[in-house]
């Protein structure tokens, strides 16, 4: 019965219970994307650093993967020393650079990769073979959109050039062998992946057996942490970072989303309870005689307010059912516009939707929809019985 | 024999805002009435009765004094125990009706059922049963706002017998009707009253009040006469016993 009567009181003033539940669909979906916009971020780091499976990267001490253009020399005796540790699987030697490619009176600059392609973890092959042969190139399709050139193509390119001089240094005649997705870069940015030792070669790195980052992958079940500590213990030259560091370092870098994130969802969860406790008591002061002839008749406090918070919920309920669907088509349409943002790796979301997300909404918006109706149902429970019922004879 | 209903020396003190004047609206009022019987209180505005009827149906504290209704003493009593102690052995019809729009004439007089516990279909059949008494039969799925105001004060009777109450009472049961349906709901008063309800009435109308078989007079929060009808007593030849406080 008293299921009945807060739905009966809802539809009793139908276009404004309408109103009131998308204006809590609203609140619901700026919420939604809150929650996923504080998770997505971090979760997409997380996912992209795993997605090969290795747990270290170690960069030149004192700097983060890729962040200056420090290099580390004697890469193939440090990669030996640490394949020699009883947990490492897998050791990925990285060496960062620039590629020139003439192309008509200007020149096309890519990001240039040199790995060991039995190793490496930076690119998915889409087509083509691997850069296995000395002079073979696996690029992007910015790559390829940007120079004309197609898998079978061989291009001249550079590794350096002298924008002064308008001349290029480390030349050499590369195969485009294959057509690659690069997991760190953005869509845009043209990139290629080349061996190791042949941009060594073209960039005078060859010397000192040079790289920019080694990979590890460990054992399943390994001591991550005991092997980083060995590492930066034993290897001067590199500082090793786990993958649970660099989450803490991304968690430091995202901080401000987060708590852009927290602020924005609580000042949504704060409007749609004003919404809904505004909307009930409004309802409830309507009610005043009827709610006074019910609890004379004998029906107890706790129903009054029983019925009274279900109308408060029924009211989030329903808010919450429309906006995580408008939250989720809102969330795809900002995150569209996001990533679109220059430089961001191609598989970096900012909304993520999980599972989690959701419930969490929905919870939060079930406890919203509970406390905004505390204060109406405590009016109407304690409504002196005989004075309502005076006053509403004499209204 | 006990009374079904004692009242002795019952007070209630308003205050007017605060700090403001205090108004004696019951003025230690005591009054005993017995299982069956038909009470009308009357007197002018202001006088107190519905004060009175508000104290004596358990639904406002009073300031002094003490209530017994069938033989439970009400004063001290939680309002835990006040609610469930209305639900079953009170009965009210307001002057305006207080039907829940949002349902039928059935589930309203459902309702107290419902709270009660009574089982959906022992309710429902009583509920019908009920709208049959008060000659509704036929309007069981109406809403109050498809009835006319007797067939609303009908139903209101209807859901106010739902619990088979020891007492009914009734505020100014015909004051929004028109004669004639005014008439029809004094007729199913007394019909009510010869079929075992005890009922206590505050009225204006005269009518209504001279159905009753005794009239309680109040002026300025305080029983002031009463009087006994003959006619309630099967005799036709009308007249009343009074006496004075």
């Amino acid at each position: 019965m008293r299921a009945i009567l807060a739905l009966a009181a809802l539809r009793r003033h139908g276009p404004r219970t309408v109103l009131a539940v998308l204006g809590v669909a609203v609140a619901a979906a700026m919420l939604l994307c809150m929650v996923m916009l504080s998770a997505g971020l971090r979760e997409s780091f997380r996912e992209l650093l795993l997605a090969r499976g290795f747990q270290l990267r170690l960069s030149p001490r004192g700097t983060l993967p890729f962040d200056t253009e420090a290099t580390i020399p004697g890469a193939s005796a440090i990669a030996r020393e640490l394949r020699a540790l009883p947990d490492v699987v897998v050791v990925s030697t990285v060496l960062g650079g620039q590629l020139h490619v003439e192309r008509g009176e200007g020149s096309v600059t890519a990001f240039a990769l040199g790995v060991d392609p039995a190793a490496q973890g930076d690119y998915e092959l889409l087509s083509g073979r691997d850069a296995l042969a000395s002079d073979a190139l696996v690029v992007n399709d910015a790559f390829l959109a940007a120079t004309g050139a197609r898998v079978g193509d061989t291009l001249e390119v550079a590794a350096g050039y002298n924008p002064q001089l308008r001349s290029y240094s480390g030349e050499r005649r590369l195969v485009v062998s294959g057509r690659a997705r690069f997991l760190y870069l953005s869509a845009e940015q043209s990139a290629g992946a080349l061996p190791i030792a042949t941009l060594q070669t073209m960039t005078g790195r060859a010397r000192d057996d040079e790289a920019s980052l080694f990979m590890v992958r460990l054992k399943e079940g390994a001591d991550v942490e005991a092997a980083r500590r060995w590492i930066q213990a034993n290897i001067l030259r590199v500082d090793a970072i786990s993958t649970a560091e660099a989450m803490q370092r991304v968690d430091e870098r995202l901080s401000y989303f987060r708590q852009l994130g927290f602020i924005l969802g609580a000042v949504s969860l704060i409007v749609g309870f004003l919404l809904v406790t505004t909307i009930v008591t409004v309802s409830v002061n309507e009610r005043v005689g009827e709610i006074a002839v019910m609890r004379a008749m004998g029906v107890s406090r706790m129903h009054v307010v029983q019925q009274i918070l279900l109308e408060g919920l029924v009211m989030s309920m329903a808010g919450a059912v429309i906006g995580l669907g408008l939250g989720l088509v809102t969330a795809r349409y900002l995150d569209a516009i996001l990533s679109a943002f220059p430089g961001l790796p191609a598989a970096i979301d900012f909304f993520l939707f999980q599972p989690r997300s959701a419930w969490t909404a929905l919870g939060l918006l079930v406890a919203v929809g509970i406390a905004a109706g505390i204060y109406p149902s405590w009016r109407a429970a304690t409504l002196p019985i005989a004075t309502a019922l005076h006053e509403e004879a004499v209204a | 024999m006990t009374p079904l209903l004692g009242a002795r020396n019952l007070r209630r003190d308003y205050r007017l805002g605060r700090g403001g004047e205090v108004v004696h609206a019951v003025r230690g009022v005591s009054l005993d009435v017995e299982r069956g019987e038909y009470l009308a209180i009357v007197g002018p505005s202001g006088s107190g009765k519905s004060s009175l009827l508000n104290l004596l149906g358990a639904i406002d504290t009073p300031d002094g004094g003490e209530l017994s209704i069938a033989g439970r003493r009400i004063e001290g009593m939680s309002d835990r125990e006040l609610t469930s102690f209305r639900l079953r052995n009170i009965g009210f019809v307001f002057q305006r009706f207080y039907l829940l729009p949002v349902l039928s004439a059935r589930e309203n007089v459902e309702l107290p059922m419902a709270e009660a516990g009574i089982p959906r279909a022992e309710r429902r059949a009583r509920a019908s049963e009920l709208l049959r008494y008060v000659g509704l039969e036929r309007r069981e799925r109406h809403r109050p706002t498809q009835l006319s105001g007797g067939e609303q004060q009908r139903v209101a009777i209807a859901r106010a017998l739902a619990n088979g109450p020891a007492l009914l009472l009734a505020d100014e049961p015909t004051g929004e009707l028109d004669a004639r349906t005014g008439e029809e709901i004094i007729a199913l008063f007394e019909r009510l009253n010869a079929d075992g309800t005890t009922l206590i009435v505050v009225t204006h109308d005269e009518d209504l009040a001279s159905a009753a078989r005794r009239v309680v007079h109040m002026k300025d929060g305080a029983i002031v006469h009463q009087e006994v009808s003959r006619v309630r007593a099967g005799n036709d030849d009308a007249g009343a016993v009074s006496s004075r406080e």
